[in-house]
C-alpha cells in the first residue's frame, strides 16, 4: 500500500472525525434553537453573536462540573462506558461516501474511509454495539433509575433493530448490493429509493428514531420518570460525552438515511451541469450536508412535537406493527424483483 | 342544564380506528401545528435590552419631589403613612432650621422617609393621600437586590435629584384620568 493512500485515509478520517464532533456540537444548539422556535420563543442568544457561542460555553460547563463516580458502582466500567458508547457512535461514519471523488493530478481521492462490499452489515454491526454503551453505563452505575434506563434501552433497541435490518433487507433485494457507494450511484437521476420503497423508509425512520433513543422513544432517558435513565448518575464530562454522542448517533444516522433513500450526494440534473470534477466533489458534499441537515431538523422537529410512547406502546409497536409491515415489505419487494 | 360554556366535550371509550392506530395521520397533523408555530413572531421581551410597554398609569417605584426651586415638598405630616394598607411606610418629622430653606419647603420635614418595598404593594393610596404633591408612584421598577435590608427605601434613592436632568417625570401621572362608570 503506497503512502499517498495512507496520508489521504489519515486526513479524511480527521476531518470526518472533526465534522462530526463541529456537527454535533452546533445540533444541540440548533436543539435548543429549533426547540425556541417551536414553542415561540427565541432561544440561547447570549453567548457571542446570536448564542454561537453557546456550544463553546456548554462545553466549558461540562468540564468544569465535579466528577462523581458513586462508591458502590464498577468503576472501570463506569468509566469505560461513555467512551465505548462516543467510538460506536463515531464508527459508522467510516462507510459513508460523503462526496464524488476529489481529482488531483491523474489521481482520485474518494470521500470515504472504507470502501466495504458490506457496508450495511457493518452499519448494523456498530448501531448494535451502541446499545452496550447503555448497558454498560447503566448496569455498572449501580442504581435503580440506570438500570431501568438501561433495561429500557436494551429491550428497544433489539426489539427496533429487527424491522430496522428488515426494512434494509428488502432495499438489498431492491438494489442487488450491500455497498454504499453503488446503492447512492444507483440512484444518480433523482431515482431516489424513498420513491421505490416508500414503507421501507418510513419503517426504517421509525427504527432509526428508536435506535437513537430521540423521542418520542427516548424511553432510556424518560427523565420525566427516570430522572436521566442510564446516565442519572453521570456527571461532568462523562455526562456530556453520552449527551453528545447521542447527537453523533442523530448526524451518523442522518447520513445514513440521506445516502440510503434519499441519493446520498446526488441531487437530480447534478450531471448535466457539467462541473469540472473538483467543483463537482464540492457540490456533492454540499448537496449531502444539507439532506443530513434536513434530517437533524427532522429528527428535532418530531421530538418538540410528540409526546413520549408509554413503555408497553414502544414495545406493541415495535414486535406488532413494524415487524409484520417490514415483513410484508420484503415479500413484496421479493415478487417484484422476481417477477418484473 | 344549561351549561357555562360550549367548551364541553362528550367522550366515550370506543375502541381506536385504523388511522388513529396507525399514528402517522396524528404525527403529520401535530408537525404542521408545530411547523406554524417555527413562523410565528416570537413572544420574548428581551428584557436588560427592551422593556415591555407598560401602561401610563403603571405603578412602579416611588418618587419624593421637590419644587421648581429644588426644595423638597414632603412636610412629614404622614397621612402617606396613615393611608397605607400594608403599613410600608416610616416617617420621622423634623423642624426646619434656619439657612435649610433652600432645602424644604415648608417648616417641617421628613427627617427619615423610609419605604420597605416588599411590604409596599404598589396600591397608589399614599400617593393619593398626600395633600403636598411629595410622592408619586412612578413607571420605575424596583430592581432586585441580594438581601431583605437592601429593600428598605431611604430618602438618599427615594428623593428625586436637584438638576433639570435628574428630576422624575410625573405628569402622566398627575392627568386626570376618569373611570368610566356605567349607571
Amino acid at each position: 500500500m503506497d503512502y499517498i493512500v495512507i496520508l489521504d485515509k489519515t486526513i479524511l478520517i480527521v476531518a470526518i472525525f472533526i465534522v462530526s464532533l463541529a456537527v454535533a456540537a452546533y445540533a444541540t444548539f440548533g436543539e435548543r434553537k429549533v426547540a425556541a422556535w417551536l414553542q415561540d420563543r427565541v432561544g440561547p442568544n447570549r453567548a457571542g453573536p446570536f448564542g454561537l457561542l453557546q456550544p463553546v460555553a456548554d462545553g466549558v460547563k461540562m468540564f468544569m462540573k465535579e466528577e462523581i463516580i458513586p462508591n458502590a458502582a464498577n468503576k472501570k466500567l463506569f468509566i469505560i462506558a461513555p467512551a465505548i458508547f462516543m467510538v460506536t457512535a463515531l464508527m459508522s461514519s467510516a462507510i459513508i461516501p460523503w462526496g464524488k471523488p476529489f481529482e488531483i493530478g491523474d489521481r482520485q481521492f474518494h470521500l470515504l474511509v472504507a470502501d466495504l462490499n458490506i457496508g450495511m452489515l457493518f452499519v448494523f454491526a456498530m448501531v448494535a454495539l451502541g446499545s452496550y454503551g447503555i448497558m454498560i453505563g447503566g448496569w455498572a452505575s449501580n442504581s435503580k433509575f440506570s438500570l431501568m434506563g438501561a433495561l429500557r434501552s436494551s429491550s428497544q433497541m433489539i426489539s427496533y433493530e429487527l424491522p430496522l435490518g428488515m426494512s434494509i433487507v428488502a432495499l438489498i433485494l431492491f438494489a442487488g448490493t450491500l455497498n454504499l457507494t453503488e446503492i447512492v450511484e444507483m440512484q444518480k437521476y433523482g431515482n431516489w429509493n424513498v420513491f421505490y420503497q416508500p414503507l421501507g423508509f418510513i419503517i426504517f425512520l421509525v427504527c432509526v428514531f428508536a435506535e437513537c433513543g430521540r423521542a418520542p422513544f427516548d424511553m432510556p432517558e424518560s427523565e420525566s420518570e427516570l430522572v436521566g435513565g442510564f446516565h442519572t448518575e453521570y456527571s461532568s464530562m462523562k455526562l456530556g460525552l453520552f449527551l453528545f454522542a447521542e447527537y453523533i448517533h442523530m448526524f451518523i444516522s442522518s447520513a445514513i438515511l440521506a445516502t440510503l433513500f434519499f441519493g446520498g450526494y446526488h441531487f437530480p440534473g447534478i450531471d448535466s451541469l457539467d462541473l469540472a470534477p473538483n467543483i463537482a466533489a464540492l457540490v456533492s458534499i454540499v448537496v449531502l450536508f444539507s439532506k443530513i441537515f434536513f434530517f437533524i431538523f427532522l429528527f428535532m422537529w418530531v421530538r418538540w412535537t410528540l409526546p413520549r410512547f408509554r413503555f408497553d406502546q414502544v414495545m406493541n409497536l415495535g414486535w406488532n406493527v413494524l415487524i409484520p409491515l417490514s415483513l410484508l415489505n420484503i415479500l413484496a419487494t421479493a415478487a417484484y424483483v422476481t417477477f418484473f | 342544564m344549561k351549561s357555562l360554556t360550549d367548551r364541553k366535550k362528550s367522550v366515550s371509550k370506543r375502541e381506536l380506528t385504523f388511522a388513529e392506530k396507525a399514528y402517522l395521520p396524528a404525527v403529520l397533523k401535530g408537525m404542521s401545528i408545530t411547523l406554524k408555530h417555527l413562523f410565528k413572531k416570537e413572544a420574548t421581551v428581551r428584557y436588560p435590552e427592551e422593556t415591555r410597554e407598560r401602561a401610563e398609569v403603571y405603578r412602579g417605584m416611588h418618587v419624593l419631589k421637590r419644587d421648581e426651586e429644588g426644595r423638597e415638598n414632603c412636610t412629614a405630616c404622614g397621612l402617606c403613612a396613615v393611608a397605607c394598607p400594608a403599613e410600608a411606610i416610616t416617617i420621622d418629622a423634623a423642624e426646619r432650621q434656619p439657612g435649610e430653606e433652600h432645602l424644604y419647603r415648608e417648616e417641617k420635614y421628613a427627617s427619615k422617609y423610609e419605604i420597605n418595598m416588599l411590604r409596599c404593594i404598589y396600591c397608589g393610596l399614599c400617593e393619593e393621600a398626600c395633600p403636598k404633591d411629595a410622592v408619586y408612584l412612578t413607571d420605575r421598577i424596583v430592581p432586585t437586590e441580594y438581601s431583605r435590608g437592601k429593600f428598605i427605601y431611604g430618602k438618599d434613592i427615594l428623593v428625586e435629584g436637584v438638576k433639570p436632568e435628574e428630576r422624575i417625570d410625573i405628569s402622566q401621572r398627575k392627568k386626570d384620568y376618569k373611570m368610566d362608570v356605567k349607571d
